[in-house]
């Protein structure tokens, strides 16, 4: 059978999220068991989590989380990233035996900076020189994949059920301010570690819930820019439409909202016209990137977390808040599994993006004048 | 009240509104087949189309509020109803003395000496509910069935 | 005279039970096929002349009627066949080119019916047209690559767009080539709809500068009827450089169809043949065809997109390549079964290649140099119906331009006589008689309503796959399978073969 990348592979998932947006960090324990609860909706066949603030001791290194399929490609590999960058650290990722996982390939994480002299040479931004060689590595390197490159930050994903991922990669030893968490459900049975959630470029990670119909559109717009999508699995796509729209257009995150989920046209006949203008110029323009289907996703990044449904809301998601928390799930037993009386508990609208910032959080996010009020939850 | 309008611009000199007339007058109102082979004598049109190429248009009684033939009428056959205004001639009463086709400013009415001689006419297909035959078949949008002249002129 | 060897190519059978010797196939016919004959008392015909355009049938209030090929043949030969046999006595009783009308109607492969569509089942729920919203706004010209926005403000305004309500646009026919009442039906049809019909090289008439702000406007090598207020009357600017139906050829329109009003509008004298030559005289390189585009938008302020129309050739994608570069906001290909008002035989049945391969490889190139967002795609030649649309715009088009199609809705019965002067339908002719045949409010209804029938169609269609704004589909080979292709077909059109 052809290995995910090869093929397209849709499935149905759940997701959970959580965030503390004065950034005080929190064991893994509560994420594993927000999935877990939600168990039925995977089946067994990927799960996987995101941490942020987890790395305190390399905060300004890019953390590389590398999975090999022998010691060969792992020497491969350690040539060429010695070549690029300079290795402050590396181990194997610690995990815990467990009878659920099998099979696991070689997990190993590597701390690293770019060299200096050669991003120069290369001409481009630093973090474009990181992310041209986790393309590299992902789309060249037969046996070696790269599935978290963010500072201060990681996943860890893998195949069987989610809670016994998180036990397996040791979740509960670590901290962090803001944890996502993944259950899949495909629709047959690939076997392969990298195609499980989340999917992560730079500090950017997705946990997704739905299959994304625009899937084709939206890639063959985001190879023109050079991204390779080698999963083809929809997550990754989306992971890579918000380092294109927030990275590299540099967009705000209400504009990049607008332009993947964006408002109907008979929403934006109703607006006034400057924003009406606005609107319609990012349907015009970003058009390609507009994700339509049904979806239901949770961003991770290091200034907070965003949760946004599709345009007419065929997946199910619930937010609440309590004290410092944002919550993000599938569902609301998810939620009250790990905080039993939230503060305030609603199920966004479709399109309505649920974002949590970090109350420091140097965003260089402008909102709309008068979107705050609607968006962002810490109001 | 509801008259036909031409609009010379748009007829074509088909004659297809002729043929339905003939058909609309006949015993076999819905077989146009044995309206022209089987009705005897088969019923004139009493829609003349007047053509000069490029120029057409089809005409017929307009129904006139003073209507002269009604007037000139020596047997009372030719009628102006009050209560619709249609201008029609009872052909059992019409003795064929054709001074009604005399006094028509339109030249729009027929004389039939295929059977009993009378003069034949527009009656705005009293006998169909929706609307006159010629209008419903007329292939172009050459002729309106409507209280006034606008929307006549494209 | 000698004896012509030609022989009618249609059988007319009259059903006698049912003539009513009515006349009116007489009247309708513009080839004089059918006659009343006073002494029989009886309508007959002759052949001969017949085109097979089906107006005496569709007329004919009996149903007596009915065209038929000719049962006449000429001896079996697979090589020789009838119509290379004809072809030949026309040319050697001639002397002359072969002409014809309408696009290509060789048995080649028609790719759109090797192609099939994707529907969602379970793992992604279908949308229902009729209860959610289903978004088909298009907008066609240069996206820039990056928005300027300040204060939630767009700080530089977008380039010029042609904002359509559907992705369905009715392609160049110029006045002269098909008769005013035709245009005015496509006009208002445009209008009613929001979308644009295109004036093709023939000049704007003074009745139709209301329809403005739904035309697309024409410069081509003859430039007839260009000038100032032409180009400000239109939404948009194109520019012809060829025709899939004639690609490198050039045009000509016969004196005979240049009446009063022709010659107004094209700027030209009465009764003298209108003839485009076949390339622009001042476009014999990429650098010539970038410096034109500049001209009319430096004469119309930057405020229209302009449109560089081509003929799908054998390198149309590095064609395609250099128009975008050379600053085209739209570049329209025409595939080989594009139509015409008048053809060469032998170029309109020998030349060019199918639309869905140059569409393909045309939006496959300008992604590969990245430069797709900075032009739209518009794709002709023989848009056959909603789904030809929603596999064309799967494929990686913007917007068709639709024209043999919407003629066949005027009422167009594909004789493919056009450039006879004498269209039985009143739409390639500018015979007075003829041409109010076609009454515009009714030419109008019928274009509007086609439109809006393939709008519902495209709807549904995009509902089963899951998709609820048009463009999701742009571009979305995932969303097609071929059917019947080889490894290298679908390797070019770059979607995979069903079952994989
Ligand atoms: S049917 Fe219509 S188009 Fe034909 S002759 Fe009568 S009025 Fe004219
Ligand atoms: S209205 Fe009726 S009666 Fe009068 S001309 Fe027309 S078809 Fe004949
Ligand atoms: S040319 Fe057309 S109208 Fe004339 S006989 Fe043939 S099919 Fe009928
Ligand atoms: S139109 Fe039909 S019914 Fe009339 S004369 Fe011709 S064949 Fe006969």
């Amino acid at each position: 059978m052809l290995r995910e990348g090869v093929v397209r592979i849709p499935s149905g998932c759940a997701i959970s999220g959580m965030m503390n947006k004065k950034g005080k960090c929190f064991s893994g324990e509560d994420i594993i068991k927000s999935i877990a609860i939600m168990h039925d909706r995977s089946n067994g066949l990927g799960g996987g989590f995101a941490g942020y603030g987890i790395y305190p001791d390399f905060k300004d290194d890019y953390a590389f989380h590398f999975f090999f399929d022998d010691d060969t490609v792992k020497e491969t590999v350690e040539t060429l990233l010695n070549k690029q960058f300079t290795i402050i650290f590396d181990e194997p990722v610690p995990t815990r035996k467990t009878k659920a996982i099998k099979d696991a390939p070689i997990i190993w994480r590597y701390f690293v900076q770019p060299k200096s002299k050669m991003v120069i040479q290369s001409g481009i931004p630093e973090e474009e020189y990181v992310v041209k060689f986790v393309m590299k590595v992902n789309s060249e390197i037969e046996g070696a994949y790269i599935f978290s490159s963010g500072k201060n930050m990681g996943a860890f994903k893998g195949v069987g059920y989610p809670e016994d991922i998180g036990d397996f990669f040791r979740l509960d030893e670590y901290k962090g301010y803001i944890w996502t968490a993944h259950g899949r459900f495909p629709t047959n049975t690939p076997g392969w570690w990298g195609g499980a959630h989340p999917f992560t470029l730079l500090d950017i990670s997705v946990v997704h819930n739905g299959e994304i119909s625009s899937y084709g559109t939206n890639r063959r717009f985001l190879e023109m820019y050079g991204y390779k999508c080698t999963l083809q699995t929809d997550t990754e796509v989306m992971a890579y439409i918000f380092d294109y729209l927030m990275r590299r257009q540099g967009l705000s995150l209400d504009v990049v909202v607008a332009a993947m989920a964006s408002p109907l046209w008979m929403e934006i006949n109703r607006m006034d016209p400057e924003k009406r203008e606005l609107v319609k110029a990012i349907r015009a323009v970003y058009g390609s990137l507009l994700v339509n289907g049904p979806f239901s996703i949770l961003v991770g990044t290091n200034q907070g977390m965003i949760a946004l449904n599709d345009r007419i809301k065929l997946r199910p998601s619930v937010a609440a808040t309590k004290g410092d928390f944002l919550y993000v799930a599938s569902e609301e037993s998810a939620i009250r599994e790990i905080c039993p009386k939230p503060d305030k508990v609603w199920a966004p609208r479709g399109g309505e993006p649920v974002i949590g910032l970090l109350e420091n959080a140097q965003v260089n996010y402008n909102f709309a004048a008068g979107e705050n009020e609607r968006i962002a939850i810490n109001s | 009240m509801k008259r036909v309008y031409a609009r010379e611009e748009f007829c074509v000199g088909c004659r297809l509104c002729q043929v339905h007339c003939v058909t609309a007058h006949s015993p076999y109102k819905n077989d146009i087949v044995k309206a022209f082979k089987k009705s005897n004598p088969r019923p004139l049109p009493r829609v003349i189309v007047e053509e000069n190429r490029p120029l057409s248009f089809a005409l017929q009684c307009r129904h006139c509020e003073e209507a002269n033939c009604t007037k000139a009428c020596i047997t009372g056959a030719m009628q102006k109803d009050p209560v619709t205004g249609v201008v029609t001639n009872d052909e059992t009463r019409c003795v064929g003395c054709w001074t009604c086709i005399l006094v028509c400013p339109h030249g729009a009415i027929v004389q039939d000496e295929r059977g009993k001689k009378v003069a034949a006419k527009c009656d705005l297909c009293s006998g169909l509910k929706e609307m006159p035959a010629c209008v419903q078949h007329c292939p172009n949008g050459a002729l309106l069935y409507q209280e006034d002249e606008s929307q006549v002129r494209a | 005279m000698t004896l012509s060897y030609l022989t009618p190519a249609f059988l007319i059978e009259r059903d006698n039970k049912r003539c009513i010797q009515c006349k009116v196939c007489v009247q309708q016919c513009a080839n004089e096929v059918h006659r009343f004959d006073e002494e029989e008392g009886e309508v007959l015909a002759d052949e001969l002349n017949c085109v097979n355009c089906q107006r005496c049938v569709v007329m004919c209030p009996t149903r007596a009627l009915s065209v038929r090929k000719s049962p006449n043949e000429f001896r079996q030969n697979a090589n020789w066949t009838a119509d290379a046999i004809k072809s030949i006595y026309i040319q050697a009783e001639t002397g002359g080119v072969l002409l014809t009308g309408m696009g290509n109607d060789r048995p080649y492969p028609i790719y759109w019916d090797h192609m099939l569509l994707n529907a969602s089942q379970v793992t992604n729920p279908s949308i229902d047209p009729l209860r959610e919203p289903m978004e088909l706004k298009t907008f066609l010209g240069r996206k820039p690559d990056s928005l300027v926005i300040e204060n939630g403000k767009l700080k530089e305004k977008i380039p010029p767009q042609l904002e359509l309500d559907i992705p369905i646009m009715f392609s160049a026919m110029s006045f002269g080539s098909i008769s005013l009442n035709a245009i005015k039906s496509l006009a208002r049809a445009a209008r009613q709809e929001g979308t644009f019909y295109n004036t093709g090289e023939g000049g704007l008439h003074k009745d139709l500068y209301e329809y403005g702000a739904n035309t697309i406007v024409q410069v081509a090598s003859g430039r007839f009827g260009v000038h100032p207020e032409y180009l400000q009357a239109g939404a948009a600017i194109e520019i012809k450089i060829g025709q899939g139906a004639k690609p490198g050829i050039g045009g000509h329109l016969p004196g005979e169809k240049v009446g009063r009003e022709v010659s107004e509008t094209r700027m030209i004298p009465e009764g003298t043949d209108a003839i485009s030559p076949a390339p622009h005289h001042d476009i014999y390189s990429i650098e010539d065809l970038s410096q034109l585009i500049y001209s009319l938008k430096e004469a119309t302020n930057y405020e229209k997109p302009v449109s560089v129309k081509i003929a799908a050739v054998h390198n149309v994608a590095a064609i395609a390549s250099g128009i975008a570069r050379a600053g085209a906001d739209i570049i329209a290909i025409d595939g080989y079964r594009g139509g015409t008002g008048a053809a060469p035989l032998r170029i309109r049945d020998n030349v060019g290649i199918p639309i869905e391969f140059a569409l393909a490889a045309v939006d496959s190139r300008l992604r590969q140099e990245g430069i797709r967002n900075q032009v739209s795609l518009v794709v002709a030649g023989s848009i056959r119906n909603s789904a030809d649309v929603v596999k064309a715009i799967a494929l990686g088009a913007d917007a068709v331009y639709i024209a043999t199609g919407a003629l066949i809705a005027l009422g167009c019965h594909m004789c493919q006589k056009c450039f006879t002067g004498k269209c039985n339908w009143g739409i390639a002719t500018q015979d007075p008689q003829l041409v109010k045949r076609l009454n515009p409010e009714i030419g109008a209804q019928r274009a509007a309503n086609l439109l809006r029938a393939w709008k519902h169609e495209i709807k549904e269609m995009l509902g089963g796959m899951g998709i609820n704004a048009i463009e999701s589909l742009r571009g979305n080979r995932l969303m097609l399978r071929g059917i019947g292709l080889t490894e290298k077909e679908l390797q070019i059109l770059g979607i995979s073969a069903v079952g994989e």
